[in-house]
């Protein structure tokens, strides 16, 4: 073949077909715009009914994660994700789905090799890592807060 | 490897197709023998779906040509799932002598390929190759759980749920397979699992620029030539890479991939993809088109990225490979 590797790669890389990025930036925009509306109308909604402010503060992530959850098992998550891109994903709503959609996906083999094998297959590494980030700016803290007195 | 010509022309005596709910909503939609509109063929599981969908096909493709199985020598057949499991489950009904292949989405040609050449040696007489994709079973082991949500790249490519079979003869009446080319396996740098059609274009590239200098031909010689599932992305690097080796195909090439569904509609991004792509798109219309006439001859390119979930996440590049089937009225 007369296209050489490099030749070829260029070739590829050059003829592309972009992304609608600006078309993913407003969407993104508005469906996380709107999921965050959503959780601050429902915080209002948990006190309106009496709960106390940190009770309701809880209250809203399970909302969130209880909706995503029931979207998910009903496939409709996924068929708007394609749209809302990090607009679904950056809110609490996207760690859900990541979680809940393996656990469905891996269900026909059975509930050790399956579910319980697979659930963390890819929100494994943000729970890996975010505690991880998590220790080390508990350590960052502490120092500052030796120092600062 | 230099072009085979087969002593006396293989006939492609039964064909069937079996293909899913996205793929019945496209424009070949009317031509495919069965679809299902939940993708599950009334199974319990995805993959035993898949299973179903090449005992579905092979029956359909005994039942047009009115025999059973035992008046079949052997049949080949692949798909993308690990140890080929679609295949050898789905038909443990029949009563056939069963070789495995796997050739990624170059399958359906491999086994074409091979077919041809064992009939012609004369050890076996009629012979079927089935192959099979399902976007959910794909969708599980290549990439990311069904229902995950994200944002999919414009050179990406929707598995097809599909499965094609077709019944090889040293008689009978059916398109002929005339000619044949084994690809080479082929890598140009590409290691993006999720631009699959420029990684295999290469490999197709490769196949279909020898065919023309070793047969002396030009693309203007054949009625059609067919590529597997480069997809939009992939026909584009494919015209771009013929063109650098003196070949002009703008005129009578086209892929499964690019017809199989409503591009906007489907939002497939890039086209269909996978072994049932090729194999439902050359069953149902292809074969169709030579045997009532509208079509004299055809170059059939199976192309295959043969890469795993574990060479992609090791960082390698995506080999491909393409064979060659020449097929003609």
């Amino acid at each position: 073949m007369k296209t050489t590797k490099e030749e070829y790669k260029k070739l590829a890389k050059d003829n592309t077909p972009r992304s609608p990025v600006l078309r993913d930036c407003v969407f993104a925009f508005l469906f996380g715009g709107a999921i965050c509306s959503v959780g601050q109308a429902l915080l209002g909604l948990f006190k309106a009914l009496g709960a106390e402010e940190e009770t309701a503060k809880t209250l809203v992530p399970c909302t969130l994660i209880f909706i995503t959850v029931w979207l998910t098992g009903f496939g409709i998550f996924d068929r708007i994700a394609r749209y809302a891109g990090a607009g679904t994903l950056v809110p609490i709503t996207g760690f859900a789905n990541a979680v809940v959609s393996p656990a469905i996906d891996n269900k026909a083999e059975g509930w050790v090799p399956g579910v319980g094998t697979k659930i963390f297959s890819v929100a494994g590494p943000v729970i890996l890592f975010g505690t991880l980030a998590s220790v080390v700016w508990g350590v960052v803290y502490y120092v500052m807060t030796c120092v600062m007195k | 490897m230099s072009v085979i010509t087969l002593k006396k022309p293989v006939r492609i005596i039964s064909s069937a197709s079996v293909v899913g709910r996205h793929e019945h909503a496209g424009p070949l939609g009317g031509l495919f023998d069965f679809w299902d509109a939940d993708d599950a063929f009334g199974m319990d599981t995805w993959e035993h779906a898949e299973a179903e969908m090449q005992r579905m096909a092979l029956t359909f493709a005994l039942n047009k040509y009115g025999a059973d199985d035992r008046a079949i020598d052997a049949v080949f057949a692949g798909d993308l799932m690990n140890q080929c499991t679609s295949s050898s489950y789905g038909l443990l009904p029949f009563d056939i002598p069963y070789f495995g292949l796997y050739g990624a989405c170059s399958t359906a040609v491999e086994g074409i390929l091979l077919a041809s050449l064992l009939i012609d040696g004369g050890h076996f007489s009629r012979i079927a190759s089935v192959v099979s994709s399902h976007n959910c079973t794909a969708e599980r082991q290549y990439r990311t759980p069904i229902e995950y949500g994200s944002l999919r790249a414009q050179t990406s490519q929707w598995t097809v749920t599909g499965a094609g079979a077709v019944i090889l003869a040293d008689g009978g009446d059916g398109a002929k397979v005339e000619k044949l080319l084994p690809g080479r396996t082929f890598d140009l740098g590409i290691n993006d699992p999720a631009d699959m059609g420029a990684a295999m274009a290469p490999a197709a590239a490769d196949t279909l620029s020898r065919y023309f200098r070793e047969t002396g031909t030009l693309p203007r010689d054949v009625g059609k030539i067919v590529t597997g599932d480069l997809g939009f992305r992939g026909y584009e690097m494919m015209v771009e890479l013929m063109h650098r080796e003196g070949y002009d195909v703008t005129n009578n090439y086209t892929d499964c991939g690019m017809l199989i569904y409503n591009r906007e509609k489907a939002d497939v991004h890039s086209g269909g993809s996978g072994c049932g792509c090729s194999a439902v798109v050359f069953a149902s219309h292809f074969l169709r088109e030579l045997n009532e006439g509208r079509l004299d001859s055809m170059l059939l390119i199976g192309t295959g990225a043969l890469m795993s979930p574990l060479t992609v996440a090791q960082g390698d590049s995506i080999p491909a490979v393409a064979h060659l089937a020449k097929v003609v009225r």
